[in-house]
């Protein structure tokens, strides 16, 4: 089920030069996995913003957004106290019911987000993750100390070797010769595609698609996979590793 | 003092409680929506334009937004209409009550009547809505609604193979509007639906690359609006059969704008997609717009402004 409801900015401040962090709060009940969204509608715009929730609680919601156009530019300027009208629990987020003991969370960029609540999520159900992270530069990175913070193993790949490992998230698994049963990741394409090619451990992959409504009515967000045909938004945006088609 | 506000409205026969129809492509077969609210709110639904084969559409992404609207190239995504049969409909009817229109779209005349055939028999359906107008396929769809000659045809070869009221939904990408319209009531349509969406596109300055794979999509929005009330007032005008109007509405004001220009029944398409609660909202405050316009009976303003 959904929500669609009027949520008040508590704060909205800069991770990187241009990444940011939201926290909203409001109505989070129909918030039911990590992993999930929400779309936020924005003075002006046609089309909802739909981003990633990185974290929530009874009360809040906090997002991760990377400006990236005029409607996160926008988010950007917006100051506490800001009302924003979202629709909140939407996608079918990770699945975090299985036999796996020690997962491994790969997210790259701006994927990072979401698996900062399975992390904790994870954690709580007695599991042991690793993480590894992957920027392009070390002043890209974000969220580092936080997952630190959580107390488990974190590791960095950056692409031009500022931090961490040099190369690619799978360069950083390589290296650090990290042991896992389950796969979590949510990234860019072509990182997901080498995950996937890189590995053969079960897993669950987050998506991204230009989107219309963000519930599954307009289609505009379908994939193949191999049990048929997918929308991002409503069926997605997390796939398991036997059901994707590249 | 309570007044009493009357917007049922009457399509060739079939009665609807009010004249607001989520508009096909931005509904689905109402799943989504019920999650949302109660569907029986809604006038009718137009569902999911129909094929005959399951189609999965045009490659992604095929979303554009646009200042006030959104360029779609989804391209006829669809179950196929013998899945429609057995499991869409079936359901809809379960989460729905009132009347069902069925879009029923195709690539050749015989698609079309066997599509039509088919979806005539389902008790469930109370009106056919014959998709001649959709931009994102090839040799199909709207090549079908740009010209009187082959609109009229499939109109004709419809009706001979149902026995249901056929409304023709038109696309707006003609020159002449008018000749199309009465060239489908010649051939015997029942009704008229329009607009469908205009074909427009977006380009990624950044990548200079279209925004859409297919380059090219179908506009809707609020700012097809005014083109829809447009057309909706020459075909009502050059017509006598009842028109749907289509293209743009997000508000009470415009159902009636929109009737004022000739519509009988009208229908929300994208602002859907934009706000799930849409067609819901725009019903709820029909009557404050009506007691503010002095109307008491949405019927009696259909066509009102010559």
């Amino acid at each position: 089920m959904y929500k669609k409801d009027i949520y008040t900015i508590l704060s909205n401040e800069p991770l990187t030069p241009v990444v940011y962090r939201m926290v909203l709060e409001g109505d989070t009940q129909y918030v039911t996995r990590s992993g999930q969204f929400i779309n936020i509608e924005l003075e002006g715009k046609y089309l909802r913003r739909p981003i990633s929730v990185s974290d929530y609680d009874a009360k809040t919601i906090t997002i991760i957004y990377k400006v990236v156009g005029r409607g996160t530019e926008q988010m950007q300027g917006m100051v506490a106290g800001q009302k924003l009208d979202i629709l909140t629990g939407l996608g079918n987020g990770f699945n975090t019911e299985n036999e796996a003991q020690r997962p491994l969370l790969v997210g790259g960029g701006v994927g990072v987000p979401p698996l900062y609540n399975l992390c904790k999520r994870l954690l709580s159900e007695g599991k042991r993750p690793t993480v590894i992270l992957g920027f392009n530069t070390r002043e890209e990175i974000f969220y580092y100390e936080e997952f630190k913070a959580l107390g488990v193993d974190v590791h960095c790949s950056t692409a031009d070797g500022s931090f961490g490992t040099r190369g690619f998230v799978t360069d950083a698994i390589r290296d650090n010769g990290i042991e896992y049963d389950y796969l979590y990741t949510c990234g860019p394409l072509p990182m997901l595609k080498a995950l996937y090619d890189n590995t053969s451990c079960d897993g669950e992959y987050s998506f991204e698609e230009r989107m219309g409504c963000g519930f599954g009515a307009c289609m505009g967000c379908t994939c193949k996979t191999k049990y048929g045909n997918k929308r991002i938004c409503k069926d997605g945006p997390v796939l398991k590793r036997d059901e994707i088609v590249w | 003092m309570v007044k009493h506000y009357d917007l049922s409205v009457e399509l060739c026969g079939v009665k609807l409680t009010n004249p607001v129809i989520p508009a096909s492509g931005t509904f689905g077969f109402g799943r989504e929506f019920a999650d949302f609210y109660d569907l029986d709110c809604l006038g009718a639904i137009s569902f999911k334009g129909t094929t005959r084969d399951a189609r999965f559409g045009n490659p992604t992404p095929r979303i554009a937004e646009c200042t006030s609207g959104l360029i779609n190239s989804v391209g006829l995504q669809n179950p196929g209409i013998d899945k429609v049969i057995s499991e869409e409909l079936p359901h809809l009817r379960q989460i729905f009550h009132n009347p069902i229109i069925a879009n029923i779209s195709g690539f050749s005349l015989e698609e079309y009547e066997e599509c039509c055939a088919k979806i005539d028999k389902e008790e469930q359906v109370e009106i056919i809505e014959v998709n001649v107008s959709c931009p994102n396929v090839h040799n199909g769809g709207m090549s079908f609604g740009t010209q009187p000659e082959s609109a009229a045809e499939v109109t004709r070869r419809v009706k001979a193979v149902t026995t249901k009221p056929v409304f023709i939904k038109l696309s707006p990408n003609v020159t002449d509007i008018v000749a199309i319209a009465r060239a489908c009531e010649e051939a015997g349509a029942d009704g008229i639906c329009l607009i469908n969406t205009l074909l427009g596109m977006r380009i990624d300055t950044v990548r200079r690359k279209p925004v859409i794979a297919n380059k090219m999509g179908g506009f809707s929005g609020d700012a097809i609006f005014p083109v829809a009330v447009r057309m909706v007032y020459q075909v009502a005008n050059a017509c006598n059969i009842p028109v749907m109007g289509c293209g743009g509405v997000s508000s009470a004001s415009d159902v009636i704008e929109m009737m004022m220009a000739g519509a009988t029944a009208v229908q929300v398409g994208a602002a859907n997609l934009k706000n799930p609660y849409a067609a819901k909202e725009i019903i709820e405050s029909l009557p404050e717009e009506m007691e503010r316009l002095g109307i008491k009976r949405l019927s009696d303003i259909i066509g009102i402004v010559k």
